[in-house]
């Protein structure tokens, strides 16, 4: 499963991290930081989560 | 037979439910009525970025997973009413439609002042259409008059004054935003308002709005105070649409009342046969207490969604039921108006009367805390959006469940 975040789109809302903080993290200045891109499939409810609740539509899976 | 599931509604909830029922391994049939001719899109960005900006159904439209493609949608139709215990849907055209469960998902709608005016004078945004036709009438120049300063309200107010209208809010309440965010915090953004060149109206009603056929021209206050006036917008709330559901013995006093596994509550029993999904779904949630509450925030349709078709398919399958954990979502929402940026977690709203400031500065950037019986209950942040984890984690750890 791969990651991918379109930041041009992000608006770092950090919703993605509360689902996934295994992935998503959002750091000391409030910017949206991709921990793995790849992350394993033991996460993949997580992600899909997190890709659900982006109020930016902007988190991809590809598998 | 392979079964068939009927959800009503196609918007966020419709397309959430779709998506978790296939997740939890339903592999029978997925009908999803609609009364909007638009497969389900994100609301959110229609009072704020998307009406100041580049606006069609491509930019706001949801991805929709694979798993959904076998899914029916049958779009620009409308659900008349439904017999729940004949498991049967009527159709506005007068087919019907069997389920073995429903989904019922259909949001609400804008609510709409008694004036005499006629309704195509005053916009409301609620649909992808309602903003189109907005923002075809917010021209740099123009004058319009915003009734309405909650967060609709002021995020039109915002998006207004950005693409060089002139901005008139009018409310009855003394300070915009005053019932979810309280006066200190709903009085700053006031005055953020105001220096973007915002006049607010506070404490006025509207007493009338006259025109002709090219539209309004002239908004009357309670106090003789007159508006020239361009466009009219009204952000008064809204209300669920759960007409549909009347003559089935549930409560509909203010959306569906539900158990907290989302299943319509009929008498004292729930109904097995049927979920309740976002904004109609009067649901107690023990994070707070029990007392069942509709919840129109962002990640509710996507929540309740996903619980809602879990409960379902154990209806479906009749057998014992796995115990789930209680159901406990954590409310989430935002608004944007010009650079700011408000989130909220929790439910401020139940915590009005003890409202402190817990970080930062009400002039800069802020955390408001929002508490009942001493209990954290919600929190709004302006800025310090880094903070938020902890917050929430602070709201998540107060609740009682």
């Amino acid at each position: 499963m791969k990651v991918v975040v379109d930041l041009a789109v992000c608006q770092d809302h950090g919703q993605c991290c509360f689902a996934a903080p295994e992935v998503f993290e959002l750091d000391e200045a409030g910017r949206l930081v991709v921990l793995t891109n790849e992350p394993p499939d033991s996460l993949r409810d997580k992600v899909e989560e997190a890709a659900d609740v982006c109020p930016l539509q902007a988190i991809t899976i590809i598998d | 037979m392979t079964s068939r599931v009927v959800a009503v509604g196609a918007g966020l909830g419709g397309l959430r439910a779709a998506e978790q029922l296939r997740a939890a391994g339903f592999a029978g049939e997925i009908l999803v009525i609609g009364d909007e001719t638009h497969l389900p899109y994100n609301r959110p960005p229609l009072s704020k970025e998307g009406l100041a900006g580049e606006l069609s159904h491509e930019t706001v439209v949801f991805r929709r997973k694979a798993s959904v493609d076998d899914v029916t949608w049958r779009l620009g139709e409308t659900v008349s009413s439904v017999d729940v215990a004949g498991r049967t849907v009527s159709l506005a055209d007068g087919s019907q439609v069997g389920y073995d469960g429903l989904v019922a998902a259909t949001g609400v709608s804008a609510r709409r002042l008694p004036l005499a005016a006629p309704l195509e004078w005053r916009h409301v945004i609620r649909t992808l259409d309602d903003a189109a036709r907005l923002q075809a009438e917010l021209l740099p120049g123009r004058s319009v008059v915003v009734i309405g300063a909650g967060f609709i309200g002021c995020e039109v107010a915002a998006t207004a004054r950005t693409v060089g209208c002139s901005v008139d809010v009018v409310d009855p309440l003394r300070v915009p935003l005053i019932r979810p965010l309280g006066v200190e915090l709903g009085s700053e953004l006031q005055r953020r308002h105001e220096k973007q060149g915002v006049r607010f109206h506070l404490g006025r009603t509207i007493a009338g709005l006259s025109g002709d056929e090219r539209g309004p021209h002239l908004v009357t206050l309670d106090d003789g105070t007159e508006i020239v006036v361009d466009v009219v917008v009204e952000a008064v709330g809204s209300a669920p649409n759960v007409g549909w559901l009347d003559g089935n013995g549930l409560d509909l006093a203010d959306g569906v009342r539900c158990d907290n596994g989302l299943r319509p509550m009929l008498a004292d029993s729930p109904l097995t046969s049927a979920v309740v999904v976002g904004d109609i779904a009067r649901f107690p949630n023990p994070l707070f207490d029990d007392v069942p509450r509709r919840v129109e925030h962002w990640n509710i349709p996507t929540e309740t969604a996903k619980r809602a078709a879990r409960v379902l398919l154990q209806g479906l399958e009749g057998g014992p039921a796995d115990e789930l954990p209680p159901f406990r979502p954590m409310p989430a929402f935002w608004s944007d108006q010009y650079e700011l940026r408000l989130q909220s977690f929790g439910l401020p709203g139940l915590g009005g009367d003890d409202i402190r400031a817990l970080e930062g500065d009400l002039s800069d950037e802020v955390v408001m805390g929002y508490h009942r019986d001493g209990v954290l209950v919600g929190v709004v942040m302006l800025g310090l959006i880094r903070r938020s984890a902890h917050y929430r984690d602070l709201i998540a750890s107060a609740g009682a469940g």
